[in-house]
């Protein structure tokens, strides 16, 4: 039977709950309601309130209340009703999560789930792409899945690291992707990119949902002779430096692409250390599809402009092909 | 264009800062055709206040029904749509005792704090469908819209986000000796935020002239006020900060008009902020995809048996302020406004993609 991402992170949590008794959820409507996106529906019936703790209008103190129960030794897994809304817990975890190692040598083992991205008609508060507030943050770890598998396995994985863990759900996949996973336990490392299409003419890395646009693209690029190899980072940080420089090696072209807006974006980094290890591969420079430096519109047709997809994918890997 | 209606006095606006003027059509332009006429017949103030307020919750009521149960479903409004059905009285009650110079900051069920400011419903059903003729020309959606030159300010999603910006724009209003109140409107739940903490302990602090208006609708999305809030009442807040705070039934139109001139009194008087809570209830879901089966069903029934706009209807009609055939005649001209505006919107056009780069900035 196929999983869909959305019961791939409910499968996810619901296990490690049952696995695993210090595990909790706290969030906004998580109870009762089973969360904005339904990722919780079903929990609290089986495991109570005590387990499944709805809040007040307060996302200070979800992230607040979720250190101080990490700090005690359980492990919380906060809900942002979106990810947009993670700002108004943010010196929570930029500053008390982040931190609590390196100053003081005390575990934070805590996930944040934030339902981000765009191409769901949200504007500009319920579509952003805000990891990288956290990716430039020492001390927390980043993930964004792209498949059910991923999700599932990272979830846990993010559950029972020890140090702070900002798990970034897209909300276009939820209900748009799905496949067969393995029974059993099963989880996916923190800090591990991935393969997904391998290729030899030119390299796309990517993340998140532009993982499925990437893949599109290479598909297209494929009929015209094109050999596409696509990579998932799956973790943002720590940064599998490794694989993103082996696949640069191996095709000597790279197009970075991400959903986020462009400066400051991811690519500005991985084209850093792209340049930094393995510059004398690269046959071509580094190009970038990332969506512009503006607040994510609302109408239709400037969404539109500003989400990176296929075709404008095609169009930059074409040039580049041609390089 | 014409304005708005003829039948009331018209505002003069003072924006706080004209530069900020944006948007290239003005606030109050593209009025519809179709105004209504009805307060011709009202005699007494009281019973032209009663009319006034019945026209524009029959406004907003058609306005958010149009969006939520047709437009909403037709795919022709996208995204979040939140209706403040069987709230109207609190916006219209209260947004009429503004003045021009008075600074307003809606929250996501206030859509008539816009009409009285003199917006159309035209630019309202625009704004909702993502078109250019909106406030925001496309840029953002729903209730998520402003216009300085009338004094609205857009809110954010963020809730309570707006509560220290309030506070901000009436310390203005006082730095520049304008005698302006900020009206600063949001929901019982968003009184959890440390945003709303901050700006109202700020606004005490500083006796800041502002009119904190929570519509108390006993839910936030699907959580119910026992889980919101330890305290009874959202006016019990109110001590915490020295700042007087008052309990209004908030779908009693005139009461909170009332309520909300004795608030003005005070706040412009120099006295600091004041808090109103509008007791009142939800009567939709969350948004336009919620069914809201959290909620007991005995409610739906129980408080609709209180709606706002039945009510001021009965009223006007036992004070004799005003007949049957005027309650008809204002729901008909109400239909036809916004039959005008559905049509003005559906044929104002969509943003050009290649606007998506301008106005990130001043100068770019
Ligand atoms: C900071 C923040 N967290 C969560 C949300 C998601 N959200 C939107 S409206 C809402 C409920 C608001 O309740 P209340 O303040 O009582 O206003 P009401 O909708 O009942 O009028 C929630 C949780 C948000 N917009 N902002
Ligand atoms: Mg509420």
């Amino acid at each position: 039977m196929s999983t869909t991402y959305l019961e791939a992170i409910r499968e996810g949590l619901w296990e490690e709950m049952e696995r695993d008794p210090n595990v909790f959820c706290i969030g906004e409507d998580i109870g009762e309601y089973g969360g904005a996106f339904k990722v919780t529906a079903g929990f609290l019936e089986h495991f109570g309130a005590k387990r499944v703790v709805d809040t007040p209008i307060s996302e200070a103190a979800i992230a607040g209340a979720s250190i101080g129960a990490g700090l005690m030794g359980l492990r919380p897994v906060a809900e942002m009703q979106f990810a947009d809304f993670i700002s108004c817990g943010f010196d929570q975890i930029v500053n008390f999560a982040a931190k609590c190692r390196y100053r003081w040598n005390a575990s934070v083992p805590m996930v944040v789930r934030s339902p981000s991205g765009g191409g769901i008609h949200g504007g500009p508060f319920h579509s952003q792409n805000p990891e990288m507030w956290f990716v430039r943050t020492p001390g927390l770890k980043v993930v964004c899945p792209a498949t059910a598998y991923d999700a599932k396995g990272l979830i846990k994985s993010a559950i029972r690291d020890n140090d702070p863990v900002l798990f970034f759900e897209h909300k276009a996949l939820y209900r748009k992707i799905k496949e067969d996973l393995p029974t059993g336990d099963f989880t996916v490392p923190i800090g591990k990119a991935k393969v997904v299409r391998e290729g030899r003419d030119l390299s796309i890395i990517t993340y998140g949902a532009m993982v499925w646009t990437a893949l599109e693209a290479a598909e297209t690029l494929a009929k015209e002779g094109a050999s596409v190899e696509v990579v998932d980072l799956r973790t943002l940080v720590p940064l599998d430096r490794e694989l993103i420089c082996e696949s640069v090696r191996k095709t000597s072209k790279v197009l970075l692409l991400h959903e986020d807006t462009r400066t400051g974006g991811l690519a500005g980094e991985l084209a850093a250390t792209i340049s930094e290890n393995v510059f004398e591969y690269l046959d071509a420079p580094i190009v970038r599809v990332t969506a512009p430096d503006t607040p994510v519109p609302f109408s239709p047709p400037l969404e539109e402009a500003f989400l990176p997809n296929a075709e404008k994918v095609v169009e930059k890997a074409r040039w580049l092909y041609r390089y | 264009m014409t304005a708005k209606d003829s039948a009331f006095a018209p505002l003069v606006y003072y924006p706080l800062n004209p530069k900020l003027e944006v948007n290239p059509m003005s606030a109050v332009e593209a009025t519809g055709a179709e105004t209504h006429s009805a307060s011709t017949a009202a005699g007494s103030p009281q019973a032209e206040l009663a009319h006034k307020c019945l026209y524009y919750m029959l406004l907003m009521r058609e306005v958010e029904d149009r969006i939520e149960r047709k437009l909403y479903r037709q795919g022709k409004v996208l995204g979040g749509v939140y209706v403040g059905r069987g709230q109207e009285a609190i916006p219209v009650g209260s947004a009429l005792v503004a003045v021009p110079e008075d600074v307003m900051f809606p929250s996501h069920r206030d859509m008539a704090v816009f009409f009285i400011r003199g917006v159309s419903a035209r630019r309202v059903l625009a704004q909702y469908m993502g078109r250019l003729g909106g406030l925001t020309r496309g840029r953002d959606g729903n209730m998520h819209m402003g216009d300085m030159s009338v004094n609205v300010v857009s809110i954010i999603s963020a809730l309570a986000a707006t509560v220290p910006v309030a506070a901000g724009a009436a310390l203005a209003l006082r730095y520049k000796g304008i005698p302006g109140v900020a009206f600063s409107y949001f929901g019982d739940g968003s009184t959890s935020r440390g945003d709303w903490h901050e700006g109202v302990n700020f606004a005490s602090v500083q006796k800041l002239p502002v009119v904190f208006i929570c519509n108390n609708n006993q839910y936030a999305y699907s959580t119910p006020l026992n889980l919101q809030m330890a305290c009874a009442n959202v006016a019990d807040r109110g001590p915490a900060y020295n700042m007087p705070a008052e309990i209004v039934d908030g779908n009693d139109v005139l009461a909170v008009y009332e309520a909300t001139r004795r608030a003005v009194a005070h706040a412009r008087g120099g006295q600091g902020p004041y808090l109103l809570e509008c007791k009142t209830f939800r009567m939709t879901g969350h948004s336009a995809h919620d069914a809201a089966h959290y909620v007991p069903k005995g409610l739906f029934e129980e408080w609709g048996k209180l709606d706002p706009i039945v009510r001021i209807e009965k009223r006007l009609l036992d004070e004799n302020w005003g007949t049957q055939e005027e309650i008809d005649e204002l729901h008909a001209a109400v239909t036809r406004e916004v039959d005008d505006a559905v049509a003005w919107a559906e044929q104002s056009p969509y943003p050009d993609a290649s606007t998506l780069l301008d106005d990130v900035y001043e100068s770019q």
